[in-house]
């Protein structure tokens, strides 16, 4: 079998030569990061008894100690279910306005667009920081934190579901003289209902994985379990309340792409 | 009666209306004919406001229009539009996307919240039985042919009881049989109801067959108004610039006699169909 090799030959005059500068950029830019993150294969080989050593001392896990995880785990669940409704109940209002096609005025959609990604930008447990501050330790600062990060996400991918509908239907119902609400209820929603939800699905999904750690920053749920058990060095605790954690993520996982499949 | 006077239509430095002048009486059914790019489609959004006129005046019953708001909802109440791709809403019912066309006389609340006066209700399932598609209420609109799609689209439209009807492109991505259907339905319908239609059409052939009046568009001009027994050779080559066919006059009219008769056996064979 004769081989051939088919490629298209980059335009402009330099030909394939236009690649050297991107190679060497690449190059020099990863050898940087090597050398700031201090990459060291030798030390990773080195650090693997260690690794093995930390492995056996969570075997076997402790699964007398999954019952005191029952509690943390709910709270876990419960942590990300009111921060995906109430990120979703901050999310709807907005999202009309941040859609390009329905937003009244430029100027509104790219501000709108703007406090959505500042809302997104900062991470959860951040957030969560500043919430344990307000509020205090507990659950309740889970909850807001993800509830913020979550409409700055939940707010732009709703918008960005708006402005892939056929604007046919609205024309339709535009000619047929129905009023603003009439056209969101009738020619909107109807349309981006599937996305909606398929988002919605997977932010909680998400939010259940953010939740297992919030507890790290003492704003609730089962990843404060998982941070006392490593500081009073019960490895084998540890070890239950990554089982459990691996549990609800999955299950999670399984649920929603269950949810996401009955939807067309 | 609505009448059009001076419409003008510009996109920057291209003119696409120049200037119409028309009246359409009560009842009456007219083709508008013409090459795609013609202004076709915007002389009937610039009619019921989807896009906005640069100069001229819409007068209905009279009463011109002036751009507020309580205008334009009395406006778009009394002229109905039927689109190319139908446009109806793909997740609805059949039945929601009819009572769109009540949606002008409805309470926003309550018909957001899924509640309708039952009078509305009775309205469209008697506007689906017009186009014969009283069986389909209860189906989603993306479960229907392109046929069917559009006589619900049809359906939508006669349920805002209008003068006027607006038919951009109607048939223009169905298959021939389909399109003397739907065609055949718009036609009868709005008889029925002697309602004035104004409708798009790029064919020749089905121009003839179902216009009483013919308005040849082309380059933004009406180039000829009056019946369809008037459209000479002279006449499609100023509506079509270019096209330099005499055979294509002879075999539309005379297609126009044969089919004007099967249509009403076409018709009568589908309805039986469906009664099946």
């Amino acid at each position: 079998m004769s081989l051939q090799f088919v490629v298209t030959r980059p335009r402009g005059p330099l030909g394939w030569w236009i690649l050297i500068p991107f190679i060497g950029a690449s190059i020099a830019v990863l050898w940087w990061s090597a050398v700031g993150t201090k990459l060291s294969v030798s030390d990773f080989i080195s650090g693997l008894p260690w690794i093995a050593d930390f492995l056996g001392r969570m075997l076997p896990p402790n699964f007398a100690f999954m019952e005191k995880l029952i509690k943390p785990a709910v709270e876990t669940v419960q942590i990300a279910l009111w921060g995906t409704l109430l990120g979703i109940v901050l999310a709807l209002p907005v999202c009309f306005f941040a859609a390009r096609n329905l937003s009244p005025y430029a100027w509104v959609f790219h501000g709108l667009r703007q406090v959505l990604n500042v809302m997104r930008g900062i991470n959860e447990i951040i957030l969560a920081l500043i919430f344990v501050a307000a509020v205090g330790l507990g659950p309740f600062a889970g909850v807001l934190a993800i509830a913020l990060h979550g409409a700055g996400m939940l707010g732009k991918f709703f918008a960005e579901a708006i402005e892939e509908i056929d604007e046919g239907p609205l024309d339709a119902l535009r000619a047929a003289g129905a009023g603003t609400l009439q056209r969101i209820v009738f020619g909107v929603l109807p349309q981006v209902l599937p996305a909606w939800i398929g988002v919605v699905l997977y932010r909680f999904e998400t939010n259940i994985r953010v939740s297992t750690v919030l507890g790290m920053v003492g704003a609730g749920g089962i990843g404060f379990e998982l941070i006392s058990s490593m500081k009073l060095f019960a490895y084998e605790d540890t070890a239950a309340c990554v089982i459990v954690i691996l549990v609800l993520v999955l299950a999670a996982d399984l649920l929603s792409s269950k949810l996401r499949a009955m939807i067309r | 009666m609505i009448e059009i006077r001076g419409l003008a239509k510009s996109y920057g430095a291209h003119q696409a209306l120049k200037g119409i002048t028309l009246s359409i009486r009560p009842g009456e059914f007219v083709v508008v004919l013409g090459p795609s790019g013609a202004g076709k489609s915007t002389l009937l959004r610039c009619i019921n406001r989807l896009a906005t006129p640069t100069a001229g005046d819409i007068v209905v019953d009279g009463t011109p229009f002036r751009s507020s708001a309580r205008d334009l909802r009395l406006l778009r109440r009394n002229v109905a539009m039927i689109f190319q791709q139908h446009n109806l809403v793909k997740r609805l019912s059949v039945l929601k996307n009819v009572l769109v066309g009540r949606m002008a006389d409805l309470s926003p609340i309550l018909s957001s919240l899924q509640l309708f006066p039952e009078a509305d209700v009775k309205i469209a399932r008697h506007c689906l039985e017009q186009v014969a598609m009283a069986h389909k209420a209860d189906s989603r609109a993306d479960a229907l042919s392109g046929g069917e799609q559009q006589r619900v689209g049809i359906a939508r439209a006669l349920a805002q009881q209008p003068k006027f009807m607006l038919a951009d492109e109607p048939v223009a991505s169905l298959d021939p049989k389909t399109s003397r259907i739907v065609l055949s339905y718009l036609k009868k319908s709005c008889k029925e109801s002697n309602i004035a239609v104004l409708c798009n059409l790029h064919q020749i052939d089905y121009a003839l067959e179902f216009g009483e009046r013919i308005v040849g568009l082309s380059a933004g001009e009406v180039v000829y108004d009056g019946p369809p027994s008037g459209v000479s050779g002279d006449v499609i080559r100023r509506i079509y610039p270019g096209l330099d066919d005499p055979n294509v006059l002879d075999a539309a009219q005379r297609l126009t006699e044969r089919r004007r008769a099967a249509a009403e056996s076409v018709i009568a064979a589908e309805a039986a169909e469906e009664r099946a």
